[in-house]
């Protein structure tokens, strides 16, 4: 029978499907984080039961910790308190923990993926919504709830009840200017920001098929946006490449073999879908977002959707989204000044993001009345962009490589954007108050973050797009 | 877990869709260990201003709503992973949430905690909205068993659906991972299978 990309993984891990219950999924890797784990372990304790698999478990250090003077211990008293607390359970159960100074530390679902932890046709979970980032290599992966990462820690396994799926195609190649980022953003402003609730989402189609391994992590990381669990691409040759020779990839023969078996994960021809969405590349310009969901984005040279233009009874909350901003209904958004740009979290923190700043901002100048954080998603990638001399391309341009964490994508640890400032951000979630209390977020692609960090104000990128080779 | 039982409760009205889990409680107060406390701190930044002083127009913080069960816009939910947001409803007094759409992660939280999510159609939440709006001592029924959920005083009932696994669960008060454990040897086996195969 033909299956889907995501069907075919799925049935690969069943361990027992019965009717009027969920499917038991075998879960092959657990990755943990210190936020959503503590209670999890605490329930082990009371039960009295092990970690099940803890070779099959992976932990570090990333929403709460600094992103300044990481060798100095935390300041902020809980911080310090939920980090060490991670430390402790990781080593009362018998857990790999890449913590802080560790030099895989980094932001979670950065560090699987260039370890070589995350690899095609694996089922991989974690305690945190953005664990759809790892089906950029053709993965079941997806976030759960603490009690979720109670029952994988104790058996390896997840009571699942199998999603819908829906496939995504964008075809064609993509305008100046334009980026996976914006990709995503303009499905999610398609779709809404419930729109992919449900489903499991396949990407596909030409203008996916040619994006690299990191572009494609953009994409997937953002399908929890438009509400669905998870999202994939089906594997390459391009996903081979980025995979062979990572840490904890296979090696020899045992490469050799997942090869073969990766081989096959792709969508039959005549798969069903439950739903087919197509989109053409063409039609996607830079985007940027002006409300409070995700789901509200736009072009950047377009004006503000008027509140009249939306259904009768959205009205009220899409009004209060545009209060909470400050804006108004069919304004433009270019030439908006901004106060804070951030590039950094799960979405875009990668060489390729951080290379793409450099090129850009590379001979100009950060705008006097912006603040900017760089913030790499991890300690390899903070490595590498030193030994490239990106950090120098920084901080002649003004502004300043921080430490790896999430850092201002969520207002948990110091990284705050203070009451009423706009933040041109390339995180992945723009709601009230994410980057901190009244904080105001407007997602972007980190070229579109880059332009404005130069100009001080919203800018459509590709009018500084001089130099042939950036375009 | 704790069980459900039917519930007959006056409702805390909040007509806003896409209520997101940073609204419901933001990143910066999920440093507890423990699942406990959450309440205090449930809708933090729509309850309480920069001072810690009430907002006087927030439903939470005006006494005539009160009751176990909290009515909201659609997509309700959405957003971050967080099992915290479920706990903050249930530490808070909720038993039951009401909405015409619920974001998944946030729906499996709810139900691995014994916080009951029924999703109605859009015409009946406008009508809980509207009786509420001008009585705020309307109550409203929920009976799992039956799988209804009632709004006496518009004479209205509909059917809501819920997973028959989960609605045992959450009648019986156990949990998934009780579920599990007593399938570990075909957990073992299955791994066996895979290493040989």
């Amino acid at each position: 029978m033909s299956k889907t990309l995501v069907e075919k993984i799925w049935d690969a891990h069943v361990v027992k499907s019965e009717e009027g219950f969920p499917d038991i999924l075998y879960i092959d890797t657990h990755l943990i984080h210190e936020v959503t784990s503590p209670q999890a372990f605490d329930g082990l304790r009371k039960r009295g039961l092990p970690v099940f698999r803890p070779q099959q478990t992976v932990a570090t250090a990333d929403h709460n910790v600094p992103t300044v003077d990481q060798h100095l211990p935390i300041r902020e008293e809980l911080s310090r308190f939920q980090v060490d607390m991670l430390t402790k359970n990781c080593a009362e159960f018998g857990v790999e923990l890449y913590g802080l100074g560790h030099p895989f530390q980094g932001i979670v679902h950065v560090i699987g993926p260039e370890l070589g932890i995350t690899l095609p046709g694996k089922t991989m979970v974690c305690g945190d919504s953005h664990t759809s980032t790892h089906g950029a290599f053709g993965a079941i992966a997806f976030g759960i709830g603490t009690s979720q990462v109670e029952q994988v820690l104790a058996t390896q396994c997840l009571l699942q009840q199998k999603p819908k799926t829906m496939k995504i195609e964008v075809n064609g190649t993509l305008n100046t200017g334009v980026r996976a980022k914006d990709i995503i953003l303009y499905i999610i402003s398609k779709i809404s920001a419930a729109g992919g609730t449900g489903y499991f989402i396949e990407y596909a189609g030409t203008a996916i098929e040619s994006l690299s391994m990191e572009a494609r992590m953009t994409i997937c990381n953002m399908s929890i946006e438009m509400g669905a669990r998870g999202g994939l691409i089906a594997p390459d040759q391009i996903t081979f490449d980025y995979v062979k020779g990572r840490k904890f990839a296979p090696q020899g023969e045992e490469w050799d073999k997942a090869l073969a078996y990766w081989q096959t994960l792709y969508s039959d021809a005549d798969a069903k879908f439950d739903r087919v969405l197509t989109f053409d590349a063409a039609d996607i310009e830079p985007m940027i977002t002006y409300g409070t969901n995700p789901g509200m984005g736009m072009g950047i040279t377009q004006h503000i959707p008027a509140t009249g233009s939306q259904p009768e009874t959205e009205q009220f909350s899409y009004q209060k989204a545009l209060d909470y901003m400050g804006f108004k209904d069919d304004e433009p958004l270019i030439g908006k000044p901004v106060d804070y740009v951030f590039i950094g979290s799960c979405t875009n923190s990668r060489i390729e993001d951080l290379r793409e700043v450099a090129e850009f901002v590379y001979g100009r100048q950060k705008a006097e009345s912006v603040e900017v954080w760089i913030v790499p998603g991890s300690k390899q990638v903070e490595k590498q962009a030193i030994e490239e001399g990106l950090d120098k391309v920084f901080e002649a341009a003004g502004f300043r490589l921080r430490e790896p964490g999430c850092s201002a994508c969520l207002g948990m640890n110091e990284d705050k954007i203070p009451a009423g400032k706009y933040c041109v951000s390339t995180s992945n979630r723009n709601f009230e108050g994410r980057q901190g209390p009244d904080a105001r977020t407007l997602l972007v692609s980190p070229l579109t973050a880059a332009a404005a960090a130069i100009t001080g104000q919203i800018t459509d990128v590709r009018t500084l797009l001089n130099q042939p080779e950036l375009a | 877990m704790k069980k459900f039982e039917k519930l007959t409760s006056t409702v805390v009205p909040l007509p806003i869709e896409n209520i997101d889990t940073d609204q419901i409680i933001p990143a910066r107060f999920l440093k507890a260990t423990t699942r406990e406390g959450f309440g205090n701190n449930l809708f933090r930044d729509w309850r309480f201003d920069a001072q810690n002083e009430p907002k006087p127009d927030f439903v939470l913080n005006n006494s005539i709503y009160t009751g176990k069960i909290l009515v909201a816009g659609k997509n309700f939910g959405c957003g971050s992973s967080r099992e915290h947001a479920a706990w903050a409803i249930q530490d808070y007094g909720f038993d039951a949430v009401v909405s015409s759409f619920f974001a998944d992660i946030f729906k499996g939280n709810a139900l691995n905690n014994g916080l009951l999510p029924v999703q109605v159609s859009d015409a009946f939440l406008h009508a809980i909205f509207e009786s509420v709006s001008k009585d705020p001592n309307t109550a409203i029924v929920i009976d799992l068993e039956n799988q209804t959920i009632s709004l006496p005083v518009a004479e209205l009932s509909e059917n809501f659906e819920i997973n028959a696994y989960k609605k045992a669960c959450l009648i019986n008060g156990y949990d998934d991972i009780d579920f599990i454990l007593n399938q570990k040897e075909l957990i073992e086996k299955f791994e066996n299978e895979r290493a040989n195969a």
